[in-house]
């Protein structure tokens, strides 16, 4: 049975539809990459399924829990995890203190905020400085410790390299490896194709709100998954 | 030496400002949402605790003990019922629900005590009319000495429980992202429902602070909010915790120094600083570093498909 199951979800900014039923089976321990042009709906998609956007239509299903009704906080406890795009820490608030705050519904496990720091050793001597003064690079690491800190099943992972520098995205990609090691389901949106398709099983493209092409990342040429993101054309494409 | 002592007074009328603008402070900087029922609120404190006087020969400290516990449970489920709904359609209907709530309970008081003023300084005992006398022109009156140790004491246990409790941090947390505190398992609306709570329980400390040193009627709410208001503003407008008190301290001082120069400019005087500060590029005593926050903060919650 499939950890995550999506069926036919619509979520929608007001008038416009940002998803436009799509479905999607993720199986645990899968790692599946999500790419697509800005404002193909990625972003809102992962947002539908942590919880912090309310579907118009369709169902969500987690561990064949039927959770498409289920508060995003209440989600955290069920186990899924979202790093959002832009890190989105609390700037006020220490390092430390932004891994703290996540910890009142996670699940057991290896995940705590010292095994965290082991992890993410660069944060170990910023632990007492408020989120504000981090660069790009530490904060996305504070924003993932804090996601893995609830100690999810199903982690999503939007934009983690969006303006990091190129160091900086190989220290978070080497990071989130070790984690995909440890066998968390893994639902990554990443502008960059060919590092996101890098470490996942499967690859699926969106194109204004629809799912336009799925496949294994190595069997996927560059031409196909041009055609798909752009939308060119579109008639040759199976949506 | 009069100015001196005309400081001191102004300091510990401060202390007074200062409980009845922290809870206004922390609901507007954990919620975004302007109580216009907070001084109503201090007002039915001290009702509830007349109250209990009318029936029970004791001192109004030992009223507070069972009037503080209700209190705070009323403010728990004010934010549940009421605020939290209102705050779905945007930042003017809580506002709007809570001037509401305002006359409801100046006019549930009317009803039930009637229009006249009251004060439960008769009961307090010793504590209300004696004083330490300086010298002849300095004297600190008991009382105001312990509405300042008491706001002293208000503002530490709620920095402490802000910096070093996870009830605190998460509430900070919600204060600053509500959105993204939800994505890492806090309950924004339980977080939200016990910081109204915990104002509304400081606001009752205010209530009583209110009806020892002076008297009350069911219509004295608007006052205290407005001098919470100013103290609010003159502080930062709740970007610091601390802010509130220093805007109350300020407030006092100008109060007293007001009063003594003609006993009709007291309260005015009080006004015009508060203008002053509203209408000073800065706009607050403490809002330089926090202003910039909000900024970033502003900038950061921008961009997402």
């Amino acid at each position: 049975m499939s950890l995550l199951a999506i069926d036919s979800l619509e979520l929608r900014h007001g008038l416009l539809e940002a998803v436009r039923g799509v479905s999607l089976e993720v199986a645990e321990g899968e790692v599946v990459a999500l790419v697509g042009a800005n404002g193909a709906g990625k972003t809102t998609l992962l947002r539908g399924i942590a919880g912090a956007h309310r579907p118009a239509a369709g169902r969500i299903a987690f561990d064949g829990e039927d959770v498409t009704r289920t508060p995003a906080f209440k989600r955290v406890a069920l186990g899924i995890a979202l790093v959002p795009e832009g890190r989105r820490l609390f700037a006020n608030l220490t390092v430390e203190e932004n891994l703290q705050v996540a910890i009142q519904r996670s699940r057991p496990g290896r995940w705590t905020v010292d095994s965290v720091l082991e992890a993410f050793s660069m944060l170990k001597p910023l632990r007492r400085q408020r989120a504000a003064t981090l660069s790009g690079g530490e904060q996305q690491a504070t924003a993932i410790g804090r996601a893995l800190i609830t100690n999810p099943r199903l982690l999503l992972l939007d934009e983690v390299s969006l303006g990091l520098a190129p160091v900086a995205v190989e220290a978070v990609y080497a990071s989130l490896r070790s984690v995909i090691a440890e066998g968390v389901t893994v639902l990554l949106v990443d502008q960059d194709f060919t590092r996101a398709a890098g470490v996942a099983n499967r690859v699926v493209c969106m194109l204004e709100g629809r799912f336009v092409l799925e496949g294994k990342g190595s069997e996927l040429t560059r031409e196909q998954i041009t055609e798909a993101y752009f939308g060119l054309g579109r008639t040759g494409v199976g949506a | 030496m009069t100015w001196v002592n005309d400081v001191i007074q102004g300091i510990l009328l401060g202390g007074y400002y200062g409980i009845i603008a922290c809870g206004l402070a922390l609901m507007f900087g954990v919620m975004r949402i302007i109580n216009l029922a907070h001084g109503d609120i201090a007002v039915l404190g001290a009702y509830l605790m007349y109250l209990l006087l009318e029936h029970w020969n004791t001192s109004p400290f030992i009223a507070l003990l069972p009037v503080l516990p209700v209190m705070v449970l009323l403010g728990y489920f004010l934010q549940r019922l009421i605020l939290q709904r209102s705050l779905r359609s945007g930042m003017l209907t809580p506002l709007l629900a809570t001037f509401g709530l305002s006359i409801v309970i100046q006019n549930v008081l009317e009803q039930s005590f009637g229009p006249n003023v009251d004060s439960l300084g008769g009961q307090a005992g010793s504590i209300v009319t004696s004083a330490w006398q300086i010298n002849s022109e300095i004297s600190i009156s008991a009382l105001g000495a312990l509405i300042f140790a008491t706001a002293i004491v208000i503002y530490g246990a709620l920095q402490l429980f802000l910096s070093r409790t996870a009830a605190g941090r998460r509430m900070r947390a919600a204060a600053e992202d509500p959105d993204t505190a939800e994505l890492v398992g806090i309950d924004s609306r339980a977080v939200y429902a016990r910081a109204t709570a915990i104002a509304v329980g400081i606001a009752t400390l205010g209530g009583l602070a209110l009806a020892l040193r002076t008297t009350f009627s069911p219509y004295s709410g608007p006052d205290q909010l407005i001098f919470a208001f100013e103290a609010v503003v003159i502080g930062g407008l709740g970007s610091s915790l601390w802010g509130a008190l220093l805007g109350g301290i300020v407030l006092g001082i100008a109060q007293t120094i007001g009063a003594q120069i003609n006993p009709e400019w007291s309260i005015l005087a009080g006004h015009i600083v508060f203008l002053i500060v509203l209408i000073s590029p800065r706009g607050g005593l403490l809002t330089l570093r926090s202003g910039r926050g909000m900024r970033r903060r502003a900038l950061a919650r921008g961009g997402a498909t």
